[in-house]
């Protein structure tokens, strides 16, 4: 397969879920599609390479889910973690048009797994995909071939021509050369700019120096910003992103899923100081793990540690770097660079703290909100405050892994991106679309709930994708 | 020191570079690299046993890992799913890894110990070995029976050629002495792997269905989604299952015949040649038909599969068993079809010497994976029931 095609119906930038969902749904109206994914093949994909599930509106349970989990339910949870902050309309129609994403999903290839013990916590709200996302993207790379869609990898588009909020041609760097591909839709699908730590400054300052990307190292942003330069309208701030903490070891892109480390609820999380800064016990792991990467940002060197003792060492998931470990939390301070005196006085203060008062007669309950927390102690701890005092002492250095950038453009329920024309009125794109980590931010205004990403890539990407074959039909 | 390069120097020097890396601590801290990091992402948990089985531990003794590397089966579905394999720097790649640390638990638990070298030159070792027995069978034939009763006519009296009880003791005794060294292997194994292990009639009848329906070849997932491995190449496919059945079921119709003729023989008295419609003969010829396509298949799968999940050293072990069981099936059926005409003799002559030649080489050659597999399936399903 070489050179690539100077005339197509739909131009499809990207290769992850949303892309590859807009690709075949395109295809299937009957338009010619090309696809540019920046990365190499073994790389494609962007962040689905990463993913795991798909939250999802569903009447009932099936064989890869518990139960149901109506639209009601899903708008509620998704307006509790963005704290309203989201669009409502669009969110709404989102979560209603995810209905029918798993049908989709195995009409093209896509495989689920049953709900099994790696799942709990989610398996009545999200599916999930057998072997996760990269299996999932073979599959739609595999279907995506036997339909006819052409996949061009290590393509990059470095601009874009737009007139009047009209687009008609990309400009493409392959295989060393310089392409001009005219299109009578475009459809961005290319990802946030996590993995711009220059861009990521605008809304962090420096401490975005220190943050680890999760995922693909190509999410650079750069059809965001072509589509903003040319006057499209933004949806939610700069240094809003899906962040969680992760392993400060890991490699600085695409680590994925394994630098994660669970041990915050169990743990005393401590700073370069020594000191503590949040409620570890505040809630079960899964409704607060995506607040955490936040929190590290903003600590010295956007690190923390969390120190547990050898009583509570097995009680999450284990990691895939082995804890640091010494018989004395000053030993662990030492290997750790922590500020040794001071650790020893928070640790010896949070120990003073547990069982007092009302909690001496609680019991300590792993996995359930138990009640057992600190008396007098600032921050608290408000579940699962026992005393570290069983050696050996383990400490995980955790470091600010961000998944993705909200920042990105505003489009409508056409998935068509919004303009300011020149009267400063806003209007839509005639054929210019957008779906996935790049229009996120129209949802997500703030934090998290796992497997929402995906789901405005099916959604939108599918949207987007019969929009764009429209209007080359047209 | 100069050495003179002679044949001899440049096979060890091939040999000792077709072992790089497959020393057993190497493959031990490699796949316990592989399963923290897959401990720690647990997305195959829908494809096999051996994700779930690595779910139920923290850490991994070497007993653990050489238990997961034979609850593999080779699937792959866990290499194209993975976001870690190469070239990512993690460069997770579970099946060749379990393929390497399985051939160390063939090595290591055979015996005698000073013969686990031949598991390395089994393409070899089948060769010369089929070659021997074929050359010693028509010399024994030739040395103990004149011309005109090797080529004589006798109504598939193989008898006539070679006496009963010289076929049964000779061939039963290297028989035995397989299934020893095959039992030995399987006590040693389960001793390290499984200690304290104490089977019951569900965990047994679980292993030994996972075992005759291939389970773990037929892909994990929800109903209608189980389709097989991700072999020869990316898609998914039942194809490797299928002949791998057929090779399987073959070689067990191949041994009820045996075992069958065995019983009439001695129990009931009644001696081969026995009819065409004979069930002795039945289960012979419809399991010699599987283990003609079934290896063949396998053979053909292997060759075009995608290098970057095989390990290239092992290529011979694995080829060398399966043409030896094609050659001993083909031969088997033509002796069938021949049986009645002068070329019998010749023929016994030349299927006894495969099958000698199979027997020898069955504890150092890759039959024994049904070993350790078995093992392995055992302790999968005491501990699902957990």
């Amino acid at each position: 397969m070489t050179g690539i095609p100077d005339k197509v119906d739909v131009l499809v930038v990207g290769g992850g879920g949303a892309a590859m969902a807009a690709a075949l749904t395109a295809r299937e109206r009957g338009a010619s599609v090309l696809v540019l994914e920046a990365a190499p093949k073994d790389f494609r994909g962007g962040n689905t390479r990463h993913v795991r599930n798909i939250r999802y509106a569903h009447g009932a349970a099936t064989d890869f889910v518990t139960g149901a989990y109506p639209v009601d339910e899903y708008y509620d949870d998704l307006l509790r973690v963005t704290d309203g902050n989201t669009n409502k309309e669009l969110s709404r129609f989102l979560i209603e048009k995810s209905e029918d994403a798993a049908d989709w999903m195995m009409d093209h290839g896509v495989k689920f797994q049953p709900p099994l013990s790696g799942t709990i916590g989610l398996d009545r709200t999200n599916a999930f995909f057998k072997g996760g996302g990269k299996a999932l993207l073979n599959a739609y790379y595999a279907t995506a071939e036997q339909m006819g869609i052409e996949c061009r990898y290590e393509a990059e588009v470095t601009d874009l021509m737009i007139e009047d909020g009209v687009f008609t041609a990309a400009r493409v760097s392959y295989q060393g050369a310089e392409h001009v591909v005219e299109a009578r839709g475009l459809v961005i699908a290319s990802g946030g700019f996590q993995a711009n730590i220059d861009w990521l400054k605008e809304g962090w300052g420096d401490a975005a120096e220190g943050f680890l990307i999760r995922g693909t190292g190509y999410n650079k942003g750069r059809m965001l910003r072509a589509l903003m330069d040319n006057g499209a309208e933004t949806a939610a701030e700069a240094d809003q992103c899906h962040a969680i903490a992760i392993d400060a070891r890991s490699p600085k892109c695409d680590g994925g899923i394994a630098t994660r480390v669970d041990c915050v609820i169990y743990s005393v999380m401590v700073n370069r100081s020594g000191q503590r800064f949040y409620d570890e016990g505040e809630d079960i792991w899964p409704k607060r793990y995506a607040i955490w990467g936040r929190l590290l940002a903003k600590q010295e060197d956007q690190i923390a540690f969390g120190i547990v003792d050898a009583k509570a060492n097995d009680l999450f998931m284990p990691s895939m770097y082995p804890p640091v470990k010494s018989d004395t939390i000053r030993g662990l301070a030492e290997q750790l660079e922590i500020d040794a005196d001071t650790l020893e006085k928070t640790v010896a203060d949070y120990n003073a703290a547990c069982r007092q008062g009302d909690n001496k007669n609680r019991e300590f309950k792993p996995g359930v909100l138990d009640g057992l927390s600190t008396e007098g102690l600032t921050p608290p701890k408000s579940n699962w405050a026992q005393p570290i005092d069983t050696p050996p002492y383990y400490g995980y250095p955790l470091r600010t892994g961000i998944t993705f950038t909200y920042l990105g453009v505003k489009v409508n329920k056409e998935a068509r991106v919004q303009f300011k024309d020149k009267d400063g009125r806003i209007v839509s794109a005639a054929n210019i679309f957008a779906a996935g980590e790049v229009m996120s931010g129209n949802i997500l205004g703030q934090g998290y709930a796992g497997g929402i990403g995906m789901a405005i890539g099916l959604v939108f990407g599918r949207i987007a994708g019969e929009g764009a074959a429209r209007n080359a039909s047209n | 020191m100069p050495q003179t390069e002679t044949p001899l120097t440049k096979m060890a020097a091939a040999s000792d570079e077709a072992l790089q890396g497959d020393q057993l601590p190497d493959l031990h801290d490699e796949a316990r690299r592989l399963m923290t990091i897959c401990n720690a992402c647990r997305y195959c948990e829908g494809f096999c046993g051996v994700f779930p089985a690595m779910m139920r531990q923290n850490t991994f003794a070497d007993g653990d890992l050489d238990y997961l590397a034979n609850l593999c089966h080779g699937c792959n579905g866990c290499y194209y799913a993975c976001q870690y394999a190469p070239p990512h720097e993690f460069a997770v790649n579970i099946p060749q890894a379990f393929a390497r640390l399985r051939a160390a638990t063939y090595r290591r638990y055979t015996w005698p110990g000073f013969l686990a070298g031949l598991f390395q030159k089994n393409g070899t070792l089948v060769s010369v070995l089929m070659a021997a027995g074929i050359g010693l069978l028509l010399l024994l034939v030739h040395l103990f029976n004149p011309p005109e009763v090797i080529h004589g006519l006798h109504a598939g009296n193989f008898y006539a050629v070679i006496p009963h009880n010289v076929m049964a003791y000779s061939f039963g005794g290297v028989f035995l002495y397989a299934v020893g060294v095959l039992l030995f292997g399987f006590w040693r194994f389960r001793r390290d792997t499984a200690p304290k292990a104490d089977e019951t009639a569900l965990s047994v009848a679980g292993a030994t269905h996972d075992a005759l329906v291939m389970k773990y070849m037929g892909g994990g997932g929800v109903r209608g989604q189980m389709d097989g491995c991700n072999y020869p190449s990316e898609s998914f496919s039942q194809v490797r299952r299928v002949f791998h059945q057929m090779t399987f079921w073959g070689f067990l119709l191949c041994f009820a015949a045996t075992s069958l003729a065995t019983v009439y023989h001695y129990v009931f008295g009644w001696e081969a040649p026995y009819d065409y419609t004979s069930l002795p003969v039945l289960l012979g010829t419809v399991g010699g038909i599987g283990l003609l396509i079934g290896p063949l298949g396998l053979i053909y799968l292997k060759r075009i599969a995608n290098p970057n999940v095989l390990v290239e050293a092992q290529r011979g072990m694995d080829t060398g068993f399966l043409a030896l069981l094609f050659l001993v099936s083909l031969t088997g059926l033509a002796l069938l079809g021949w049986r009645e005409t002068s070329a019998m003799g010749t023929l016994l002559a030349i299927h006894l010497g495969t099958v000698l030649a199979l027997f020898l080489t069955m504890p150092y050659g890759k039959f024994v994976h049904a070993i350790y597999r078995y093992a392995a399936l055992l302790r999968n399903r005491r501990e699902q029931k957990r």
